[in-house]
């Protein structure tokens, strides 16, 4: 067992000399807003000049194929430089890992470049008003057409659905009684006629997600991820993504971590404050080690990324509650610990609701019984 | 970077948790208890070498190898094993950094052996030592001087009948200068480390019982595991030790740097509170046989509580990680 890091330490020197020298000096515009979502867009083509914005994909594609310890690094670099949020970050953490588990060549090629040159900026289509937690519940439909697909019905909270340009997601195409059985997944442009997108603004009022209403909306064959009526599997091999370490990585929290102890010093270091503050550092640190855990182990951590959404989701509501409880009366000011808090409200909820991860872990991980289903 | 357990690491933990079990340490820690103080588990963990981790090779041990010391800690704690392991270990760090060396080369060949039972206090720290009456050598570090020591009285009842607390009093000095703080910060680092994975240990053992527990007790017709509000207890419970253990193995790589104390202090606050809401969980899901003395594991859930402040509160392992937390540049999240 070791922790040595010092083979990845000349890429980490890279990556920091890069960013110092790149980072906006002044932060950009909130991401959910119109000229954030623009400002961010831009970065992401900066990022991606210099190879830096999916540095573990596979070079023909954009990236530099950095092993996972070479992404971590990347990502402690990238937030303790305080770089901004990523806007490309449901397709190149999501979409672009079930493309190659299942992607045909045709869609690696075609949909991976523009992903990682921040020129087509996904969303995800999954959720509808009647299909949240219990997701093979919904009733989108896609039936078949000469040469494609119809998609016909309602999603909802698709993050950044307002500003991105396509969208991937689980339509029905058998009957409603097989629930898992009869789904597929296809992506899906936007902008394509048929398709209304209306923006909802999230608990402070911007608008960083959308209801996606479709009307008979033609997708061709060659957007089909998977074989058509296997969605769910196809599907459910990125949910593990967006549970674990991928979304959420070591390195946002560790900054954030770090910052909180720099901001409760300099409001007089309240001893009242003192435990919430080390528990968040502590906390940041652990989630680190247990990311090292997870990259040097050979078996499948499979069920295991439930117990780190649990982690990570809570990690940071405690973290941004502690810094607006040191912030004191200007908590509710606009500013970056605001906005993040708001950010890091919504955790708990998306990726499946820790409720839901809850049972997951007791059921797969500690192998209790599952509830009789009615 | 390989930041798991490597085959030999995995080996000595199973051969540690097969001798234990063999041991049935149910049993022995109620006879430790009431005072039967007999050394069998005493010398077949120290031919496994337990001992020897902390003990350099030049006084006939093979260590120091923290990492090892957090595996067999771990599995000590899983089986609750009494007596003052710890406290031994950490008196091997203290004999042998102290510049103390006529005690040293007595005891540490012995204390690698699993030949000498060691405790220790130290005024303001370790006001009390534990097991005193079992062991044939108590220390007692005080500033700049390491005091041998004997016990002054009965033992105070505490809530742990398996650890039995002595007031100590010095009787003879082994050693005077600036080695003995040194060694005694040293001591009090690594004791604290075992602690913490000692209280891994615990957890893990009670989190196990208590899920064996909630598949078979059976209420309302089904098995109480069914129960979500059961369930996410224990799903909680789980995720607190999946996130403490990392911490303990990367205080243990991180034994000789400056950064020691402080992954230490993240390690041990982190352990504690993970254990402490587990033994909680154990104890609720159980009802109220969880809550008898006979039920085996009432012993580690009193374990848990007593561990949980010795070496140090979980108050001030936080206090020391923020004061070794270094300066950055900004205050804002981005
Ligand atoms: C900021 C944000 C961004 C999002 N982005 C996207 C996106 O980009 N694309 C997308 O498709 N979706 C997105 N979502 C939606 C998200 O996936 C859903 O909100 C989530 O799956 C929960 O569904 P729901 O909101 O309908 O809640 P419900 O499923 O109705 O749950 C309500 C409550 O009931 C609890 N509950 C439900 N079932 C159980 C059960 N079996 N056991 C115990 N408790 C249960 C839940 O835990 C929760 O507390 C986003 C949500 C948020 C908040």
């Amino acid at each position: 067992m070791d922790l040595d890091l010092s083979p990845v330490e000349p890429f980490r020197a890279e990556v920091r000399d890069w960013l110092r020298r790149n980072v906006p000096a002044t932060p950009l515009p909130s991401l959910e807003t119109e000229a954030g979502f623009a400002a961010h867009r831009a970065w992401e083509r900066t990022l991606a000049a210099a190879r830096l914005s999916v540095v573990s994909w596979p070079e023909e594609y954009g990236g530099r194929g950095a092993s996972p310890l070479e992404w971590l690094v990347f990502e402690e670099e990238y937030y303790a430089a305080g770089a901004p949020g990523r806007v490309s970050q449901n397709g190149i953490n999501l979409l672009a890992l079930t493309l190659f588990a299942h992607g045909t060549p045709g869609q690696l090629g075609r949909v991976l470049p523009p992903m990682a040159a921040g020129e087509v900026i996904w969303a995800q289509a999954w959720s509808e008003p009647g299909a949240g937690s219990d997701l093979a519940a919904l009733r989108a439909t896609a039936t078949r057409a000469d040469g494609g697909w119809r998609l016909n019905g309602q999603k909802t909270w698709s993050s950044r659905a307002a500003f991105a340009d396509r969208a991937f997601g689980l339509f029905r195409s058998g009957p409603a009684a097989e629930r898992h059985r009869g789904l597929t997944y296809l992506m899906f442009p936007l902008d394509a006629d048929g398709v209304t997108v209306r923006p909802v603004g999230r608990l402070d009022g911007r608008p960083a997600f959308a209801e996606l209403f479709l009307d008979d909306v033609f997708v061709p064959d060659r957007d089909v991820i998977g074989e058509p009526g296997q969605g769910w599997t196809v599907a459910m091999s990125t949910a593990g993504n967006e549970r674990g370490l991928t979304l959420r990585s070591p390195g946002r929290f560790l900054a954030a971590a770090d910052r909180l102890v720099a901001l409760w010093r300099a409001h007089g270091a309240d001893p009242l404050l003192r435990d919430r503050v080390a528990d968040a550092w502590i906390k940041a640190r652990a989630y680190r080690l247990k990311g090292f855990e997870t990259i040097s182990r050979a078996d499948d951590a499979g069920a295991e990324a439930s117990v780190n959404k649990v982690f990570w989701s809570e990690l940071d509501v405690e973290l941004h509650e502690t810094a607006l409880d040191i912030l004191g009366a200007d908590a509710e000011l606009d500013g970056d610990w605001l906005e993040g808090y708001v950010f890091s409200l919504a955790g708990p909820i998306y990726a499946g609701t820790n409720e839901i991860q809850r049972n997951l872990i007791a059921e797969r991980v500690l192998g209790l019984p599952r509830e009789a289903r009615r | 970077m390989r930041f798991v357990l490597d085959t030999e690491q995995r080996l000595l933990g199973d051969t540690l948790h097969g001798l234990l079990t063999k041991a049935g340490t149910p049993a022995l820690i109620r006879r430790w208890a009431a005072g039967d103080h007999d050394r069998t588990l005493w010398s077949a963990l120290g031919e496994t070498g337990v001992f020897a981790l902390a003990v350099p090779e030049r006084h006939g041990g093979a260590g120091p190898l923290p990492v090892e010391l957090v595996v067999a800690a771990h599995e000590l704690g899983r089986h609750a094993a009494p007596g003052p392991i710890v406290e031994t270990l950490a008196a091997a760090a203290l004999l042998d950094g102290s510049a103390a060396a006529g005690p040293a080369a007595e005891w540490l060949p012995r204390i690698a052996a699993g030949q000498a039972v060691v405790s220790l206090g130290s005024p303001g720290r370790i006001r009390r030592a534990l097991d005193a009456d079992a062991a044939d050598l108590i220390l007692l570090a005080d500033g700049e001087h390491l005091f041998s020591a004997v016990p002054e009285g009965p033992a105070v009842r505490a809530l742990d009948p398996a650890r039995r607390l002595f007031p100590v009093r010095q009787v003879e000095r082994l050693a005077t200068g600036p080695a003995v703080p040194r060694a005694a910060a040293t001591a009090y680092d690594l004791a604290a480390l075992a602690c913490a994975a000692q209280l891994l240990g615990l957890g893990r053992a009670l989190l196990d019982v208590t899920v064996k527990y909630a598949r078979t007790r059976r209420q309302f017709g089904r098995p109480i595991g069914e129960f979500q509000a059961v369930k996410h207890h224990l799903a909680n419970a789980l995720t607190g030790l999946e996130f403490a253990r990392p911490l303990a193995y990367g205080a243990a790589l991180s034994f000789g740097s400056p950064d020691f104390p402080r992954d230490v202090s993240a390690a041990k606050a982190a352990a504690s509170d993970a254990a402490y809401a587990t033994a909680r969980t154990a104890l609720q899901v159980h009802g109220a046989i969880g809550y008898t003395d006979e039920y085996d594991p009432s012993l580690w859930i009193r374990k848990v509580r007593a561990l949980r402040s010795a070496w140090g509160t979980p108050a001030d392992h936080r206090a020391r990680v923020l004061a070794a937390v270094p300066e950055v540049r900004g205050e804002s999240p981005r």
